[in-house]
């Protein structure tokens, strides 16, 4: 079975609580006792059907005042995968979540009411997925029931999100006419829609092919920690601890370790089975060197003719997630694979306005949920790649020095 | 990769950070199935070395014996430094008074000795087994969740955690909970005890045991329950779900008695495992309560 992470965003009238209820308990994930403990929350309430809302809204201030605070994870599992959803709320500190729940997603469903077709929220879902670099978006043309089930606004609606779209850096987009209340194409194929031949929505989770969308040409193996052991059974054993983040690792491979630049060879990797030939992402395992190197947390281990860059200046896509508001100048700590460092913002070269995907470039200030190019100054060399070319080594979060707080997320653009 | 060695490799990820941002990180073994699993990835982790987590067992003073002498095996085996902070302890100094009554547990009590404890050997984060599909304030709980000097969790100001970036920092007298298994559901707890073929307590395994049902909830009768009029005990075959104090624990009628029958009885299951917990049924957000008092 494979692991697949999805993003679900939208406010609560488009019907996405419906739909992941639905999803839930059509694919027998949801049990009595959390059904009849729905059911009483709703009578509660005062609602005459189940209310799934609640499904996801555990926290007293939720539950008080009906909204979504935060990003609340769900988990089913299909015949063929287990699925994770973040779930994401639509009111105001969106932009922040989204982001949040979007840097661990393969795909997003996002949903669109058939009757109200394109809207501001659908514009920034889909800006906001494609510079998070989610690689398939479904769109979930949903309440189909309330306008008969008609082909054409179904097409219409994908024309339209289709023009959209193109603007932006999206692999692949896919469309399933659906009506969650009434399930159908979510887990059965509809029979009210035979104009429709595509997937339902389980079976798009189930077939997405998501296996290549992981980098397997670049090896990037960031060093967590270094396990040492001197037995008479293992002397002088010394291995470094991480997760591959891309590319292929063998045993034999030629490496070098950054920053220092020293060259080796990999003698052995000791994978979470034991003993390997290989090592590839997302495994933890731990390499061991023919070498005696010097190597230590915050290094990296790439292959000889393929490098991380190192940079002091770079480029980066910043949303802000903070209350407090972004100095220009002021010292931030960089937390990057297993590096940290100081970082500065020097300059915001511009902030993207998240309704017209336009670029403004003369407001400089940053507070929460914008998100602005800008430019980061480093206390050192920082080991990374572009955020296209590697989620993992190609992204970071800066944070308070006062407050310890994550006060943005970072995506490095050159 | 299966779903399953995915799981793995994320939560050594996350051990291995803790391992690496903390100084004193400690594991809190309840002597239930996830601690166990826990335990269990936490020492394949850093193979050959040692586990480099002390254990911490909170004990109520009301667990079955099957438990603890379990914990002792366990810790034995791994060569592992173990810990028990003690509720018993906590009331004879007085910081914590018992309840009354036949409804009384020590599950609250907990709390006090846990922050003492942390606060005595100057933990400064503690791993744990608990899983965002166990509870709804547990679904929005980090990986990596702060707590402040008074040991309390704010639920409302947690940091954002985006892509594997885990951020650990903290002032002097906070500390961290750590929840390495945060994305594993109970199936996939028990798929990879059958994996592993990790050995567990013989009561979580179908077995016939005097009982008797309180509020819908089946309990092992033991010295620490008191009768109430109008129950009688009745021998059953059933087994535990989840593992904690033995008056707030319910079990469950099973005739489950290996890994793959438990497997097989729970995908036909209806109920959810914290469905018979007392401690879960005294509101709707019990568990954010206790979390934010400072609860696992």
């Amino acid at each position: 079975m494979e692991l697949l992470r999805i993003i679900t965003a939208g406010s609560v009238d488009d019907g996405k609580s419906t739909l992941i209820g639905r999803l839930l308990y059509d694919s027998q994930s949801l049990l009595t006792d959390q059904l009849s403990a729905l059911e009483r929350s709703s009578k509660k309430k005062g609602l005459s059907a189940i209310d799934f809302s609640l499904l996801t809204d555990g926290l007293k201030d939720e539950i008080e005042q009906g909204i979504t605070i935060d990003v609340a994870y769900r988990y089913f599992a299909t015949g063929k995968r287990k699925c994770i959803i973040a779930d994401t709320p639509g009111h105001v500190q969106y932009t922040r979540n989204f982001v949040t729940a979007a840097s661990g997603a393969n795909l997003a469903l996002l949903l669109i009411d058939a009757r109200k077709g394109v809207t501001e929220q659908t514009r920034r879902h889909s800006l906001i997925a494609s510079l998070m670099g989610i690689k398939h978006l479904v769109f979930c043309i949903n309440k189909m029931d309330l306008v008969d089930y008609q082909e054409t606004i179904f097409e219409d609606i994908r024309k339209s999100v289709t023009e959209l779209v193109s603007k932006l850096e999206i692999y692949d987009v896919r469309f399933i006419p659906m009506s969650a209340l009434q399930g159908e194409n979510l887990v059965h194929r509809s029979d009210k829609m035979p104009w429709y031949t595509g997937w339902g929505l389980l079976e798009t989770l189930e077939n997405t092919h998501i296996s290549s969308d992981r980098n397997m040409i670049d090896g990037r193996f960031p060093v967590q920690t270094v396990i040492r052991v001197n037995t008479s059974e293992t002397p002088d054993y010394r291995a470094y601890a991480g997760q591959v983040s891309s590319g292929v690792f063998r045993v034999g491979d030629e490496v070098v370790v950054m920053p220092s630049g020293f060259c080796s060879r990999i003698s052995k990797i000791f994978g979470a089975k034991g003993y390997a030939d290989t090592a590839e992402p997302p495994q933890s395992v731990s390499i061991i060197l023919e070498d005696d190197i010097d190597v230590s947390r915050g290094n990296m281990i790439v292959k000889k003719n393929n490098h991380a860059s190192a940079l002091q200046q770079i480029d980066v896509m910043l949303c802000w997630l903070d209350m407090s508001v972004m100095q220009l100048g002021r010292r931030y700590v960089v937390r990057h694979t297993t590096q940290e460092l100081k970082g500065m913002i020097k300059d915001v070269v511009y902030k993207i306005n998240i309704d017209s995907f336009s670029r403004n470039e003369d407001e400089k200030e940053l507070k929460m949920n914008d998100i602005a190019r800008v430019k980061l100054q480093l206390s050192q060399p920082l080991l990374c790649d572009t955020y296209r070319l590697n989620r993992i080594t190609g992204s970071l979060i800066l944070i308070d020095e006062q407050t310890n707080n994550t006060v943005a997320s970072g995506m490095i653009m050159n | 990769m299966t779903h399953l060695d995915e799981l793995e490799s994320e939560a050594i990820f996350i051990i291995r950070e803790a391992y690496a941002q903390f100084e004193n990180p400690c594991i809190l073994y309840s002597g239930g199935k996830d601690s166990i699993v826990l335990t269990h990835v936490a020492a394949k982790a850093f193979l050959p070395a040692p586990i480099p987590f002390t254990l911490v067992h909170i004990d109520t003073g009301h667990n079955f014996p099957e438990t603890l002498n379990y914990r002792d095996a366990y810790a034995r085996k791994l060569n592992a430094n173990l810990v028990v902070g003690s509720v018993q302890d906590s009331i004879n100094r007085g910081t914590v008074a018992e309840e009354k009554g036949p409804q009384a547990s020590r599950n609250r009590l907990q709390t006090t000795t846990l922050l003492e404890t942390i606060q005595q050997h100057q933990f400064d984060a503690c791993l744990t087994g608990a899983r965002r599909d166990e509870e709804k304030a547990r679904a929005k709980e980090r990986i990596f969740s702060h707590r402040d000097a008074f040991g309390q969790w704010q639920p409302k100001h947690q940091r954002p955690e985006l892509w594997n970036i885990l951020n650990g920092k903290k002032s002097y007298g906070e500390h961290f909970r750590i929840f390495p298994l945060s994305n594993w559901t109970e199936l996939d707890i028990w798929l990879y005890i059958m994996q592993e073929q990790i050995e567990l307590p013989e009561l979580y395994y179908a077995h016939e045991r005097d009982c008797i049902i309180r509020n819908g909830v089946i309990l092992a009768v033991t010295e620490h329950i008191s009768l109430m009029p109008g129950e009688h005990p009745q021998a059953m075959s059933i087994r535990f779900r989840t593992m904690g104090d033995a008056t707030i624990t319910g079990a469950v009628r099973s005739m489950a008695t290996n890994t793959q029958l438990v497997i097989e009885e729970l995908l036909n299951f209806s109920e959810t495992e914290r469905g018979n917990r007392m401690d879960d049924k005294r509101s709707e957000t019990s568990m954010e309560d206790r979390k934010k008092e400072g609860y696992f």
